[in-house]
């Protein structure tokens, strides 16, 4: 029995050891393939989107490849993504950003799901000089550290919902507006207040409620309480998906009527599905949308990319696999461009990025954050109990006009 | 915005009886928590877990269609069955060691039902539809979702049916004397092992009852029990073990509390306060004791 284990433990530490010197051997570029690496959530907290993410990235490889993939000094080659689980564990995740780098070889980096998770890979593709182009960390945090090596595709948090304090000065014939917030104590809804501080502050409103949510947020009736009580124009909540739902179930359980309600993560949540009806004239911020007008030659459009997506994975893609489609998009135009793939050659690549895809224009401003593309809000709207999302802000690619202000819960039916 | 509390009364009438409506749910499971705390001696840190599975199972009956509100029957029903197999799967061996190592075991299995519960029903945020409406008091200034009276009402019920069969019923003498004292119960001819395993039965489906109250009164995630257990320990810390009035009544004042709390001090307090308060009945507690000259073991 002892020699039988004996033998194992020899036969595995020997196979252990193949395995390493296999993938060590497993470099930037592999033959006719550039090897790109992304720790990612597959199991725990953040695993749907983890998936929505990773379906983004596996569609655009397959796109990318397809049409001829990236021709760097005259030669094709095709992308390749090495995946890890991170659990939804930021520790977890900067082992393994470690790992991909140290082990596996990868000289690019594909970002996590999060901005906690990116916060966490950051030091580590930075300490390695390994560009990253992340497409779900969207903490202002993340851009306020002087990172050279991270670039990000979407908006950063505190762009969120400004929109929609502009939104409501305007329907207010330009003068400042009384604002309840709430939001939950963690770095993204954070950001998302300081972006409606800044907005407040621009257009001479007032904030009247200002609410922290605990993390483990399930209950917010005294908030909506003092909601009723000092009837402010606009009500501002952020929490993620939980801080979504909660708030629609409870407002309207407890009827409170506001003018204006305005959110983050409602897609994510599946409110219109939830809630169905109860959550009608919700404004909420996202990063994309399909009827947006953004082309480029892989994906054409917005509707063209929902439809193929859709068509692969069977449901409509959520603005977490767009941004994560974009982020290959970067990837692509900036080894072209660097036509190297010295890695230093490519960041400089990446921060020269000035282009359009159907997710929308991509230029990093100085701290990696895209500067060029504007946040969209969508409103809720019902016909009898389907419920969809249509965009009303900004006026470019408004398909709807803004229902304002929302009737009295006394009015719906 | 000082103390708008003060300046609108009915905002007082609306955070007590939302206070209280939550505080019967939340002492539901703690009623189920300081039962096998007193009985087996063991500190479940599943208790919340166990709490979210009973929400799941109220939410997949709707999903089939079913109104969620026949959960608080079925999912009892199913965690009675989860608790036992529980029971006899890992508690039992943990049941006569120490403190610390059922903290580990329930440390552990409840890390095991949230990875399970994130496999079978996702890492979503889910919320089950009731459709019961809302009660307007005092004008439509102060208004009660008839899900949260409902929850409260079930919770009142079952409690009540549980002291009732804890008095009068064999299996609920035996529980009784098995946490008076588990030696002589057994040289009584009390089966222990078999009280152990229906106590555990019998918090779970409790868990089960507050679950699918839940997911029809606020919302449900895979990672979302801790809390959970940590109210409930709370809860159970404040009242003392083997005392069920005091359970209710803790549970209902912390509820109370907590909504005060937060229009006094502010929503980012609100939890600290909680837990401020149960330093400070802690303190006097062992205050309470050095001056009747008695020591905790």
């Amino acid at each position: 029995m002892n020699k039988i284990a004996k033998l194992f433990v020899t036969f595995f530490s020997a196979l252990t050891l193949a395995l390493v010197s296999f993938t060590s051997s497993f470099a930037k570029v592999e033959g006719d393939y550039i090897v790109l690496g992304s720790a990612i959530s597959l199991t725990g907290k953040y695993s749907s989107n983890g998936v929505h993410t990773q379906n983004g990235y596996n569609m655009a490889v397959d796109r990318i490849n397809k049409m001829g993939g990236v021709e760097v000094q005259g030669k094709k080659y095709k992308f390749e993504i090495i995946y890890y689980d991170d659990e939804s564990n930021p520790k977890r995740a900067a082992q393994l950003a470690e790992r991909l780098i140290k082990q596996d070889g990868v000289h690019y980096m594909l970002g996590p799901y999060s901005s906690g998770l990116t916060k966490a890979i950051a030091p580590v593709t930075e300490k390695y000089k390994i560009p990253m182009v992340e497409a779900n960390g969207a903490s202002r945090s993340l851009f306020t550290k002087g990172y050279k090596y991270l670039f990000a595709v979407l908006s950063p948090a505190n762009q969120y919902l400004e929109v929609a304090i502009d939104l409501a000065v305007e329907k207010n014939g330009g003068k400042g507006v009384r604002i309840a917030q709430a939001f939950e104590q963690d770095a993204f809804s954070q950001d998302v207040r300081l972006g409606i501080l800044d907005a407040a502050k621009r257009t001479g409103s007032e904030i009247i409620i200002d609410d922290k949510l605990p993390k483990e947020l399930n209950d917010m009736a005294a908030t909506l309480a003092k909601v009723k009580a000092t009837k402010p124009d606009v009500l501002v909540v952020s929490g993620h998906t939980k801080g979504a739902l909660t708030a629609i179930r409870q407002i309207s359980e407890m009827k409170v009527d506001v003018p204006m309600l305005a959110m983050t993560h409602c897609d994510a949540a599946k409110l219109s599905k939830q809630h169905g009806k109860k959550s009608e004239y919700a404004l909420c911020a996202s990063q994309w949308h399909k009827n947006l007008s953004y082309k480029d030659k892989f994906f054409g459009g917005g509707k063209k990319y929902a439809r193929d997506f859709q068509k692969e994975f069977g449901y409509d893609p959520p603005y977490q696999s767009a941004e994560s489609s974009a982020a290959l998009l970067v990837f692509k135009d900036a080894f072209e461009r660097a036509n190297s793939f010295d890695r230093d050659a490519v960041r400089d690549a990446l921060v020269d990025t000035e282009m359009q895809t159907f997710y929308g224009n991509i230029k990093f401003g100085p701290g990696g954050q895209n500067v060029a593309k504007p946040m969209i809000l969508f409103q809720v709207r019902c016909k009898g109990d389907d419920c969809e999302n249509r965009v009303v802000a900004p006026t470019k690619w408004a398909s709807d006009k803004f229902y304002h202000p929302i009737p009295k819960w006394s009015e719906r039916s | 915005m000082d103390f708008l509390i003060f300046k609108a009364p009915m905002l007082m009438v609306q955070a007590s009886l939302d206070g209280i409506l939550l505080g019967i749910l939340f002492a539901l499971i703690a009623y189920g928590m300081a039962l096998q705390w007193g009985v087996m001696n063991i500190i479940n840190i599943a208790q919340g877990d166990l709490v979210i599975l009973g929400g799941y199972i109220a939410y997949t009956i709707y999903l089939w269609g079913i109104h969620p509100a026949w959960g608080v029957i079925i999912s009892p029903i199913i965690m009675f069955f989860v608790g036992w197999g529980l029971y006899k799967l890992v508690i039992n061996k943990v049941v006569d060691r120490d403190l610390f190592i059922s903290i580990l075991a329930t440390f552990g299995i409840a890390i095991v039902f949230q990875q399970l519960m994130n496999f079978i029903f996702g890492a979503d945020v889910v919320v089950a539809q009731s459709e019961y409406g809302t009660t307007m008091l005092f004008d439509n200034s102060v208004t009660l979702p008839n899900s949260k009276i409902f929850s409260a009402f079930i919770s009142v019920l079952y409690a009540v049916a549980l002291v009732i069969y804890m008095k009068k019923s064999r299996l609920g003498r035996a529980i009784r004397a098995t946490a008076q004292n588990a030696r002589a119960a057994k040289i009584l001819g009390v089966d222990t092992e078999k009280v152990y395993a229906a106590t555990f039965g019998i918090n779970a489906a409790l868990c089960g009852i507050a679950g699918a109250l839940i997911s029809i009164t606020l919302t449900l995630h895979p990672y979302v029990g801790l809390p959970y257990t940590v109210r409930s320990f709370m809860i159970v810390i404040v009242a003392g073990l083997g005392n069920l009035p005091a359970v209710a009544v803790s549970g209902m004042g912390l509820g109370l509390f907590e909504e005060f709390a937060d229009y006094i001090l502010g929503t980012e307090f609100r939890i600290g306060a909680v837990f401020l308060l149960l330093v400070l009945i802690l303190v006097y507690r062992r205050f309470k004791l050095s001056k009747k000259r008695e020591y905790l073991k």
